[in-house]
């Protein structure tokens, strides 16, 4: 940059504290004769050293300056144990109890004494008086180090004091709050040649627009002038919008895929009798995945109602009923269908749905994004609330390769193009799958969730006819982690602010 | 899930072939099965519940083998009879009515012979027989027993004998209370009056079921040749299958299969039963639900891959498979076979028409309303503890309870400002001013509801900052409200969770809707929190109807 758009950039501070620099290098100093507060002339140092114009010394002195005895002392016209032996002069002999002026306490009267006998200005009598020596007389004529030191300026480096004045700092500095010293930091700033160059042709800062304003743009005054350019580079301080939470940016995207292909949103409750989360998808009343330490039951209420069809689900159960299948031959519980817990799969709302269904309503399919709630204890892979992506297509022409087909599709637009079915087992679909992926990342493949065709102890009872329904539920915090760089699934909802303020938008 | 462990030299034997460590990786997974680990010499592999019969590593090497094309087809097992009895007292009938029992002789066991039964008898407790209380298997050397046998119930003082790795005789009341096993399943006999046993006819005691064998007389050593096995429990059918499982394992061991009289109160049977089943196959339903074209050659090499026979367009189905109870279970069979990673992936041309919730929509209508407005979006569990719904809010609503969750999420939200109040009490450390909101469901008791119980979607919005008041919430509201045009009222009312004379009944068409308001600060001081906070919470699902209504 040649120097003419070096100096267009100058910020007004930096134009107010370069053109002192010339005859001024002390930041005290420049902080005078700027009138700028402290703050904005390290700024604009600060600046101008980025861009080479001037070169910033820091020093590190020890300065002394007067504290509060101090400067009391040279307000009150010199140390106490001077103004002491005058009062001693004035009389013959004298009892301390009568030496007395304002603010000379005991423990100063104490050390005045000692100061003064020390230097032999005093003697004592025989019955206690004070009288004042000859060499005394002569110390009242004349100032001692100490007084000249401190009439002299303040503050003043140590490391500049000389002889006299040395010596007087020493003794001063063993006494209470006359002097204080502190570590300070001494900034010189100097010109560059640059700098230098720059200053020479700095022209009037009336001649530069630092903020455009109406009136400008009204009175066309900006047309003479130049705009001082900004370094744009600059890091600015940050600032956080509203936003929808992260996760429920990605959901809104994975519900757009569904409708996209043509599914429609299924609804309904998180609370469920286990008539519609486990008995209507013939998962047996013995089964392990009902026990208390897979499934919240609520405690009040305890039991919900059974609808009206629920003799269909029980003849399921026990005997297979019109389906075909033997069942599994155990009695089965009304009690225990009426049972209420929290949804443990949002496959209960695919049995809810397709138990509405009519036979003219076919093919037709349907996805859902919902919570599920597992008895876990919350780890960094296991949280006891979270979400399922879930999706049925009832259509009698369905197979098993449509359901890789829809598979594949979702996960292909979720970032995932390689999509694989193993053997798996589910009491309510036959054949079973269980969903992997490939991942990109891990390069491995992983369980992204499981999948398969409903038995038709489901379909018949729930639809009243057997056909086929290709049903999925994936299970959200591993689709979905990776893009955020999430490897604790309880970040997924831990609602730290700065997480969330910060976090990546779903860009897909 | 359960899993077995495979002593790899034993399987391979078994098996008949030796595979590259990759290939076999790759052959469990696709058989049905999930391979857990291969270290050294064991292998672990997961079981799917459905199928108990490879809870042996011989049921396991069986189906392993056959899929891998080396031993297919149906395996015949052969049952002679022993002449030997079994009388059931009627006695058994109140507390473990059932028992299914089986001879097998020629066993020779060694150390690896008894882990492995060991291994079956476990696996299936804890799975099938759902440890112990559907069905307990006893194992014991024939040998030392002498026939005929009595399944009776005594009472629990009657019954003395000493329990397996126990030093002395004690009662049966006492194997509850002193013996592990009497610790661990007491529960399954607690406050029957009779206890079940199996009695031989010199009156030994050979065990107690479901809780422990004698130590005298139902202890397999090495060199015990001959085994009685008994399944006793509730439900005769689920007792023969597990029988099955159990003596096809044990004659692929090298033992030979035995069949017992057994002499119920109402009739005779006998068991083991290990004929096939045989159910009919259709061709067009399984090549329509797996789309494909299979030829009858075809399925039948795919079904005896899976260890079916296959005659006359029946399959004979093996008498050790519990889990067939439809044809749609032959089909799966046929899909492993085939190769789930055969299957080419297809999507039909079917038109259907997408539709998203209507709720949905509103719900994401409204915050990008308040998204507009810079509030960030919060995600939070519906699960809270009592202590934050009431304790921290100054009220006393009764929430829904859970039966079985931890006491800081034992509770089913009844509204939704204590979920924002979490999050801003989890934020205390973070830059202010802190504006949130999130629309969440709600659960109240109902009981004109099938459930008991309804849900309601509720929007709550807080702010917090040092200059929070009323007047910034309200012109939240009045925002919103504009935007999904709807005028509202508000009325002076008492709230405890909120300043008095600084909170607000909201109104639409004359049903209320909202609070809104500055919150009380003795609420913010349970919360730990010293910067003021201000909000409302609306109730979405009324409002949607009343726009609904319009």
């Amino acid at each position: 940059m040649d120097i003419k758009n070096l100096a267009n950039t100058l910020h007004p501070l930096e134009r107010k504290v370069i053109v002192v620099l010339d005859k001024f290098n002390s930041f005290d100093d420049i902080l005078e004769e700027t009138k700028l507060k402290d703050i904005e002339v390290m700024r604009a140092l600060q600046w101008l050293a980025n861009k080479e114009l001037v070169k910033i010394d820091e020093e590190v002195k020890e300065r002394v300056s007067l504290d509060k005895n101090g400067k009391f002392y040279v307000k009150e016209g010199g140390l106490p144990e001077k103004r002491f032996l005058k009062i001693i002069n004035e009389k013959e002999k004298i009892k301390l109890s009568e030496v007395k002026f304002a603010t000379l306490d005991k423990n100063e009267k104490n050390a005045c004494l000692g100061i003064l006998k020390k230097k032999a200005a005093i003697s004592i009598l025989k019955g206690g008086e004070l009288s004042i020596t000859a060499h005394g007389k002569r110390m009242l004529d004349k100032e001692s180090p100490e007084e000249q030191f401190l009439k002299g300026d303040f503050p003043v480096e140590v490391g500049s004091l000389k002889d006299l004045d040395k010596l007087a700092y020493d003794n001063l500095k063993k006494r209470k709050s006359i002097l204080k010293t502190e570590i300070v930091k001494l900034r010189t700033v100097t010109l560059t040649s640059l700098g230098r160059d720059l200053l020479k042709d700095l022209g009037d800062a009336g001649d530069v627009i630092d903020v455009l304003t109406p009136k400008m743009i009204k009175d066309g005054s900006w047309k003479k002038k130049q705009f001082r350019g900004y370094d744009i580079k600059i890091n600015v301080p940050s600032v956080f919008g509203g936003k929808r939470h992260f996760v429920n940016q990605s959901i809104d995207y994975i519900k757009r895929i569904w409708l996209d292909l043509g599914f429609k949103e299924m609804e309904g409750n998180m609370v469920q009798s286990s008539f519609w989360d486990l008995d209507s998808l013939f998962v047996p009343q013995d089964h392990p995945a009902r026990e208390m330490q897979d499934t919240f039951y609520l405690k009040n209420p305890k039991q919900g109602k059974l609808p009206s069809f629920f003799k269909k689900i029980k003849d399921v159960h026990e005997n297979g009923g019109d389906t075909g299948s033997k069942g599994w031959q155990s009695v089965w519980s009304e009690e225990r269908a009426k049972e209420l817990l929290l949804r443990t799969h949002t496959t209960v709302l695919s049995a809810q749905t397709i138990n509405k269904l009519k036979k003219e309503d076919l093919p037709a399919k349907f996805f859902s994004v919902g919570k599920v709630f597992r008895n876990e204890t919350l780890d960094w892979k296991h949280l006891f609330e979270f979400y399922q992506v879930e999706g049925i297509v009832v259509d009698p022409d369905a197979n098993l390769k449509n359901l890789k087909g829809y598979l594949r599709e979702f996960f292909g637009k979720m970032g995932y193009p390689d999509v694989r079915m193993r053997p798996a087992h589910f009491p309510y679909t036959e054949p079973s799958v269980e969903v992997d992926v490939y991942h990109p990342v891990k390069k491995e493949w992983v369980e992204f969730g499981g999948a398969g065709i409903f038995r038709p102890e489901v379909t018949k009872p729930l639809i009243g006819v057997e056909t086929p329904v290709l049903a999925w539920g994936l299970g959200m915090p591993r689709i979905i982690s990776g893009y955020f760089k999430i490897t604790d699934i309880r970040d997924l909802y831990k609602n730290d602010l700065k997480q969330m303020r910060e976090m990546k938008a779903w860009i897909k | 899930m359960p899993t077995i462990t495979l002593n790899k030299n034993v399987f391979e034997k078994l098996v008949g072939k030796k595979l590259p460590l990759n290939k076999l990786r790759d052959r469990i997974s696709y058989l049905g099965t999930d391979l857990e680990s291969i270290e050294g010499n064991n292998i672990t592999v997961e079981i799917f519940p459905n199928r108990p019969d490879f809870l042996s590593e011989q049921g396991f090497a069986r189906a392993f083998s056959s899929f891998i094309g080396i031993k297919t087809g149906l395996k015949e097992y052969k049952v002679d009879k022993s002449g030997e009895k079994v009388v059931i007292d009627k006695s058994v009938a109140k507390v473990r009515p059932f028992t299914a029992c089986a001879i097998v002789k020629g066993l020779k066991f060694d150390d690896e012979k008894i882990k492995e039964i060991i291994q079956i008898q476990e696996k299936l407790h804890i799975t099938y027989g759902r440890n112990r209380k559907k069905v307990a298997i006893g194992v014991y050397p024939f040998e030392k027993i002498k026939p005929p046998i009595k399944y009776m119930a005594k009472k629990p003082n009657e019954i003395k004998f000493r329990p397996l790795e126990f030093p002395k005789e004690i009662t049966g009341q006492q194997i509850l209370s002193q013996h592990p096993a009497g610790r661990e399943y007491g529960s399954l006999l607690e406050g029957k009056e009779k206890f079940p046993v199996f009695i031989d006819d010199n009156d030994q005691i050979l065990s107690m079921p479901p809780i422990i064998n004698s130590h005298e007389v139902g202890k397999i050593m090495q060199g015990t040749k001959d085994v009685f096995i008994e399944c006793s429990g509730f439900d005769f059918n689920v007792l023969s299958k597990c029988l099955n499982i159990i003596v096809c394992a044990l004659s692929d061991m090298g033992g030979k299969v035995y069949s017992m009289n057994l002499e119920y109160p109402d009739g005779k049977y006998t068991t083991p039963d290990l004929k096939p089943e045989e159910m009919k196959v259709d061709l067009e339903y399984v090549n329509k639900i797996l789309g494909l074209e299979l030829e009858e050659p075809s399925l039948k090499r795919c079904l005896e891959k899976m260890g079916y026979g296959y005659k006359n367009k029946k399959v004979l189905v093996p008498a050790y498979r519990v889990d067939i109870l439809h044809q749609i279970d032959l089909v799966e069979d046929i899909a492993i076979a085939y190769g789930y990673e055969n299957f080419k992936e297809e999507i039909p041309h079917v038109a259907t028409v997408g539709e998203e919730s209507a709720l949905g929509k509103f719900v994401n209508k409204i915050s990008d309303i308040l998204v507009g407005l810079e509030l960030l979006e919060t995600n939070t569990y519906h699960l809270m503890g009592r202590e934050e719904l009431n304790d921290k809010m100054c009220i006393d609503w009764s929430p829904i309870k859970l039966e079985n969750a931890p006491v800081d999420y034992n509770c089913l939200r009844n509204w939704m400002i204590p979920s924002l109040m979490k999050v801003l009490e989890e934020n205390r450390h973070h830059d202010y001013p802190q504006k949130i909101f999130e629309i969440g469901t709600v659960f109240k008791k109902d009981i004109k509801e099938e459930t008991n119980v309804k849900e309601f979607e509720r929007l709550a919005v807080l702010s917090s900052h040092s200059k929070v008041n009323y007047t910034e919430v309200k012109q939240i509201l009045d925002y919103l409200m504009k935007g999904l045009d709807l005028d509202y009222e508000i009325d002076e009312t008492e709230h405890d969770s909120f300043i008095p004379g600084r909170v607000g009944r909201v109104s639409v068409n004359g049903v209320e809707v909202a609070y809104m308001g500055e919150i009380h600060p003795k609420v913010l001081e349970k919360w730990g929190l010293d910067m003021p906070v201000s909000g409302f919470e609306l109730n979405i699902s009324e409002l949607f109807r009343i726009l609904n209504k319009k």
